[in-house]
């Protein structure tokens, strides 16, 4: 193997048959502590991108990002075909590590041939690709809406665009004519001078002994052939015939099945159970307790649950016993106090003189806004299936990070990373949840302890109560307004400080600002959910600016553009958003319009939300959507991720309410934890803003801007101001009132 | 010993006959098209259909079904031809995650076969059993539409990207 390169490679190599492989690499030299997790030893890397061309000229797309709906595997795969001018119709994918070479991730050894040759270090500009690239991955594998444009503008498009560099040279070579005079089109060379023409595959060997380019050059979006067009999914034909795999669709020989329950208190243990009546019912072969969770191990998942309620388990004291919503609320009230008494908070922005501005007010407005916990409820219920022999452990999952579950895994169990490989199957909804392996650590354990091979499912009511859930936070604003209506200064105090670090920061120009956050623990466990700290922020900032707004006496459209100028993209996409959605049309009482921006993961979002409130029912009419992702590579995706960013936040507006009473979840399944359903489900139109500036996600940045703007709609039909969600809390019933004239 | 008959084909299982449908239709006949989702008939992912019906075979005892025409999204297709509802769900791009996607088209289907031209309001009484948790209710419809004759295909109209 030859020298590695400081920080990132292309290398190729000859697969079985003659094609061409290429890859495109990170490498540990510039490790991140999230990132060094993943990638364990010098002569590993984590591979983002790869291409294979096989000697029947069909193109594969090898994606390292998991499916979970996104479409991220095809629109990864047409930026490697567009920068490749591979023939769309041949062209298919892979999802990394599906055949055995490319098993366990540390994909670097395996993929990576040993005579291949090794280029030199990669000039500074893809250098610094690279460098963007691990920034935007760090935040998750598949998350962050970093597929696009992490791996697929730093690595799809690099190894298409290079792997085309090396077929032309070795055309060119063996054409004997310069490389200049030849193009790759419709995957095929092409010397227009002779009108030779020759298929990829009869250059694949050559082109695999080709020093790539240190910086093959990228296509100029004029040129684009396949980005930017709304092609089928090419997940979908599995998804309408029951032939797609998911985790739980997994068979093994000999297979059992499993049902558990977890710990109703977070962080309780077992202190004992009592399975005798259990290990009497049929079919019953083990009931084994995982310290925080017992589980029954039955040949079939309906005897394994049935099972599973004849166990009388006694659970630990955690000291949480009675904590409730009510006083996790009075408690993060408490801290924020303290924090703005005590001056512990820490600081996103300070700028201006805030004391100052308050103190020459003419107008302060204050509120505090709340959000609750929140489950993710994806359709397909937690599952894994693993098999234990010797020390070589399998695991069977839909994962959001098939790389931090394998050393998850192989933490849990005591063996080496190495020993644990993980079979990656669609997800059925992932949304933060499937980021985290507790599932996959379990069905290992239970695999372990029966030796045999376990499908381990979470009833629905199991996933409700052991989610990794967003936050329930609640946030402090204050503004000050002048006399004649210009706002002087922004004051925010929040808790709950996480991923992206800009989420409460606002886009408006208030020459006072100061943000700034506590801590305030509990014992609920939280982790990423669709939009992160923007799915709280979101409400929280675009909901305040409304009432400030209202105090200033302006039009909430109008105060977001006069504090917008200077920002063309988002006054772009605010304008559209007002323009199709008829902002300053009068409404017809009980009817309410309410606009929201959100800028979150490179991406800019504005909504406009119609709503009808009727007899103290807000039913939810029509939402008007514009985005700028920078460029949309395939735009019917993207407004596919508008359409779900905007129900699923939706649902969390109207009905997300995770309550926490004596320690632990109440709700339990979809008639307590509600969902939107069909007739309740909005218009929705969405818009299309191709700015071309930097390219930014798609399947989040719908989500955090429906709750504010159906806020601002429901305050203009009911005269009440939203501050806390969700709002099927709220009575409507007699507060119709007429509407105030807009604009 | 219970006798289901499964997209025409008869089975005899040894199961307790108060099991759901659902787990001897997944479990002991290895059909994983159809899905678990709740266990209640809250969400809908497991429909199948039960003599041409709509039916949540999470709550439903094999018992019930026995002797039974059971249908399943396997079931559905015509040999290769796909059902006009599968096409218009892949012509609509429909289904996101997927996992939904079995429930929601035998539901549709169900519907089609005694209602030929649905309005919206007989597709919210027999589609809002059907969760989705990607929220594709937009793509739903219109692809009934679609496949009922009431409206074209239409992929995502140029017109709606504007180039900056």
């Amino acid at each position: 193997m030859g020298k590695w390169t400081r920080r990132a490679l292309i290398t190729t190599g000859v697969v079985a048959g003659g094609g061409l492989i290429v890859g495109v690499a990170l490498r540990p030299g510039h490790r991140t502590p999230k990132l060094a997790q993943y990638v364990e030893g010098e002569d590993e890397t984590l591979v983002s991108a790869w291409v294979k061309i096989g000697a029947d000229n069909q193109v594969t797309a090898i994606v390292p990002h998991s499916e979970m709906g996104q479409g991220a595997q095809t629109a990864l795969s047409q930026m490697l075909a567009d920068e490749l001018d591979a023939d769309w119709q041949t062209v298919s994918f892979m999802e990394a590590p599906p055949e055995d070479e490319y098993a366990n991730w540390a994909v670097g050894k395996g993929f990576l041939m040993g005579d291949a040759q090794i280029p030199d270090a990669l000039v500074p500009t893809v250098d610094g690709l690279f460098l963007q690239a691990v920034k935007a991955m760090h935040i998750q594998i598949t998350g962050g809406s970093a597929s696009v444009r992490a791996t697929g503008v730093y690595g799809m498009r690099v190894a298409g665009a290079a792997a085309r560099e090396m077929l032309i040279k070795a055309a060119a070579d063996q054409w004997q004519v310069s490389a200049s005079e030849l193009t790759a089109e419709n995957s095929y060379i092409v010397h227009a001078a002779s009108g030779q023409r020759g298929e990829f595959a009869q250059f694949a060997q050559a082109a695999a002994q080709v020093t790539p380019s240190h910086t093959p050059t990228l296509k100029n979006p004029k040129d684009f052939k396949i980005m930017g067009q709304s092609v089928a999914r090419l997940d979908i034909p599995a998804k309408v015939d029951g032939t797609a795999q998911f985790g739980i669709d997994a068979v093994l020989p000999g297979m059992k099945h499993a049902a558990i329950i977890g710990a109703p208190v977070f962080g309780a243990q077992v202190v004992n159970f009592d399975s005798s009546a259990a290990k009497q019912m049929a079919g019953v072969l083990d009931v084994i307790s995982l310290d925080n969770a017992v589980a029954v191990v039955a040949d079939g998942y309906w005897q394994a649950k049935q099972a599973l309620q004849a166990v009388q388990v006694e659970w630990s004291k955690t000291g949480h016993e009675n904590v409730s919503s009510e006083t996790l609320f009075a408690q993060f009230e408490k801290d924020l106090q303290n924090a703005r008494e005590n001056g512990s908070a820490g600081e996103d922005v300070a700028v201006g003189d805030t004391a100052a501005a308050f103190a020459q007010a003419d107008k302060v407005v204050e509120a505090t806004y709340r959000v609750p916990f929140l489950a993710h409820t994806t359709m397909e219920p937690m599952n894994a299936t693993a098999q234990v022999v010797d020390d070589q452990i399998e695991v069977w999952v839909g994962s959001q990070n098939p790389l931090g579950f394998r050393h998850e895994v192989a933490d849990a169990l005591g063996v080496d990373a190495a020993n644990v490989t993980l079979h990656q199957h669609m997800m059925g909804g992932g949304f933060g949840r499937r980021a985290t392996g507790d599932v996959a650590v379990q069905a290992a354990r239970l695999a372990q302890a029966t030796g045999v091979p376990v499908k381990l499912i979470w009833s629905r009511e199991e996933d409700v109560r052991h989610d990794i859930y967003r936050p329930a936070v609640a946030s402090q604003f204050r503004a000050a307004i002048s006399a004649d209506g210009e706002v002087l200064a922004w004051d925010n105090l929040f808790h709950e400080k996480h991923e992206p670090a800009e989420a409460p920061v606002i886009p408006y120009k208030v020459s006072a600002q100061r943000i700034a956050y506590t801590d305030s623990p509990t014992h609920v466990p939280f982790g990423p959910w669709r939009s992160v700290d923007h799915s709280q922020h979101g409400f929280f900032t675009e909901g305040f600016f409304d009432e400030v707004a209202d105090a200033a006496g302006k039009d909430p459209y109008l105060l977001r553009r006069e504090l917008l100028a200077g920002k063309p993209r988002h006054l772009a996409v605010l304008d559209l958003a007002a323009e199709k959605a008829g902002w300053g049309e009068t409404l017809a009482a009980g009817k309410g319009r309410g606009i929201s921006l959100q800028e979150s993961f490179g991406s800019l979002v504005a909504q406009v939300v119609d709503v009808s409130v009727d007899a103290g029912a807000v039913s939810v009419d029509k939402v008007t959507c514009v985005v700028d992702c920078g460029f949309a590579v395939s735009p019917d995706g993207v407004a596919a991720q508008m359409e779900s960013g905007i129900i699923y936040g939706l649902t969390a507006a109207l009905y997300g309410n995770i309550e926490i009473k004596d320690g632990a979840v109440v709700q339990g399944n979809f008639h307590d934890y509600k969902s939107v359903r069909m007739d309740e489900a909005p218009e929705i139109e969405t818009h299309i803003i191709n700015s071309n500036s930097a390219w930014g996600g798609a399947g989040e940045p719908g989500t955090p801007g429906i709750a504010p703007a159906l806020a601002g709609a429901v305050f203009q039909a009911t005269g009440t101001r939203v501050r806390q969600l969700p709002l099927s809390n709220y009575d409507f019933s007699y507060q119709v009132v007429e509407p105030e004239e807009v604009i | 010993m219970v006798t289901l008959r499964v997209n025409g084909q008869e089975h005899q299982l040894d199961v307790d006959p108060q099991m759901p449908l659902l787990w001897a239709i997944r479990e002991n006949l290895q059909l994983t098209g159809t899905k678990f989702g709740c266990g209640i008939a809250q969400c809908g992912a497991c429909t199948v259909h039960l003599n041409g019906a709509a039916i949540r075979s999470c709550v439903t005892p094999v018992s019930a079904a026995a002797g039974a025409e059971i249908t399943t999204i396997e079931g559905i297709s015509d040999g290769d031809n796909l059902h006009p509802v599968q096409e218009a769900w892949i012509a609509e791009q429909v289904p996101q995650c997927g996992y939904c996607q079995s429930g929601q088209i035998m539901s549709a289907t169900a519907l089609l076969a005694t209602n030929p031209t649905p309005d919206d309001e007989a597709i919210n009484q027999a589609m809002s059993g059907n969760l989705c948790r990607c929220g594709m209710y937009k793509r739903i419809r219109k692809a009934i539409k679609v496949a009922s004759g009431q409206a074209v295909v239409q992929t995502f109209d140029p017109k709606a990207v504007q180039h900056g």
